[in-house]
């Protein structure tokens, strides 16, 4: 390692030109970095990697950790700035050019010592590039499990309609993951606002099989064994002939077309009325407003 | 040997359930209750178990059981407090107690028992609303 280590040390600031000139001229996003960074980025580097550079080629060596760190900050922090992971790759990568440039004019007489050395620093260059792609992946697969969840947060959401009324409108197809959620928000909910009636509504299901009326009959189930009552509604034609045709037994579950007609039966079930403001002599009942 | 206290609350029957069951407890629980309310000729009887945090299907069964065997005796049972942990369980465990009518809490589970043995107590507090 020591020609190559020495004439890094030597010439550091004629490579730095160099790799700098080299990233302009192939990866440069202007949009996404200025000048000043990545001038202070690339030095930074150049002076971690020398120094770790002495121990030998192992990138996961001790002498290793600094850098890896760097690259590590490097890459999440371009990660979030929406570098692509070959771009950030290249940051190494390019580096290769103005070594092996200055590795040419230092060794040309002794050939064979050229090419060990190109050999070395390259095979280093591409163990710290990979690195930077790995730290990439893990990145991108944190961020898709983090929007995964979130997405489950979201898509079973628990609404109050009324004292004592509560609604989740069911969005997506439900599999046994989703069910888990929606059945422990709902009935945590329900325990929470102390409601007596609970209303699933799954307008925006797009299809219900076996299973997804398995799952549904469980939650209405439960949330009976803890003293509410449960209506379902939001049942599209199309999805009533399938349960009709697949012989799901809806019996002893309370089902409703619509949601307002659901919430209707809801406070009937509480003793309330709405009643129109204009006509309240005449105390007619209504399920919507 | 510890047993679970039966308290005698007009015609019904309260009992509240603070430790976690073991098989001997629910079956003193069920002699001790179906000899209760065959002595006061109870109409109702109320269970909570809004400190219990553990069901198997021992336990479910017993509910159940006591549930029937009240019934036999002209009593209806209200179970109240289920935590939503062992609402899931219950029903995991493919047990729907379908003879058993519930509250969400004493005070609802009360109403609902008043509502079944039609006292003169909750003739002060009708509901004008109520269709």
């Amino acid at each position: 390692m020591s020609a190559f280590q020495q004439l890094v040390r030597s010439n550091e600031s004629g490579i730095l030109t160099g790799w700098i000139h080299e990233m302009s001229s192939t990866t440069r996003r202007s949009d996404l970095m200025d000048d000043a960074d990545l001038k202070q980025q690339a030095a930074e580097f150049l002076r971690l990697f020398t120094d770790a550079a002495q121990s030998g080629s192992d990138v996961q060596a001790q002498e290793f950790a600094a850098t890896r760190e760097f690259l590590k900050a490097i890459a999440k922090s371009r990660m979030e700035q929406g570098f692509s992971p070959v771009e950030t790759a290249m940051f190494v990568l390019s580096l290769k050019q103005p070594v092996f440039n200055a590795l040419k004019d230092a060794l040309k007489a002794n050939a064979s010592e050229l090419v060990t050395e190109i050999w070395l620093s390259g095979d280093l260059l591409d163990k710290l590039a990979m690195l930077t792609v790995d730290i990439a992946i893990v990145f991108r697969e944190q961020t898709i499990s983090r929007q995964q969840e979130e997405m489950l947060e979201l898509s079973t959401p628990v609404v109050k309609l009324w004292d004592g009324v509560l609604a989740l409108p069911l969005i997506g197809t439900l599999d046994s993951a989703r069910t888990q959620v929606v059945m422990e928000s709902l009935l945590t909910a329900i325990v929470e606002t102390n409601s007596q009636v609970a209303i699933i509504d799954i307008t925006g299901v797009p299809t219900v099989d076996t299973l997804v009326a398995q799952h549904l009959i469980k939650t209405i189930t439960a949330a009976r064994l803890m003293g509410a009552d449960c209506y379902l509604s939001g049942i599209r034609p199309a999805i009533a002939q399938t349960i009709v045709h697949l012989g799901i037994d809806l019996i002893d579950v309370q089902t409703k077309a619509k949601l307002s007609d659901a919430f209707a039966v809801a406070l009937q079930r509480l003793g309330k009325t709405v009643v129109s403001i204009k006509t309240s002599a005449s105390h007619a009942p209504k399920g919507r407003e | 040997m510890d047993r679970i206290p039966i308290l005698k609350f007009g015609d019904c029957l309260l009992v509240t359930i603070q430790v976690d069951m073991h098989d001997e407890l629910a079956m003193s629980l069920q002699e001790d209750l179906t000899a209760q309310i065959a002595k006061y000729a109870s109409r109702g009887v109320l269970i909570d178990i809004s400190s219990l945090e553990i069901v198997d299907s021992f336990i479910g069964r017993m509910l159940a059981n006591i549930a029937a065997m009240s019934r036999v005796l002209d009593a209806q049972t209200v179970l109240t407090g289920m935590q939503p942990a062992v609402a899931i369980t219950l029903v995991e465990l493919g047990m729907s107690l379908p003879g058993i009518k519930t509250a969400l809490n004493i005070e609802r589970g009360m109403e609902l028992l008043k509502e079944y043995v039609k006292q003169e107590v909750d003739a002060e507090d009708v509901d004008d609303t109520e269709s």
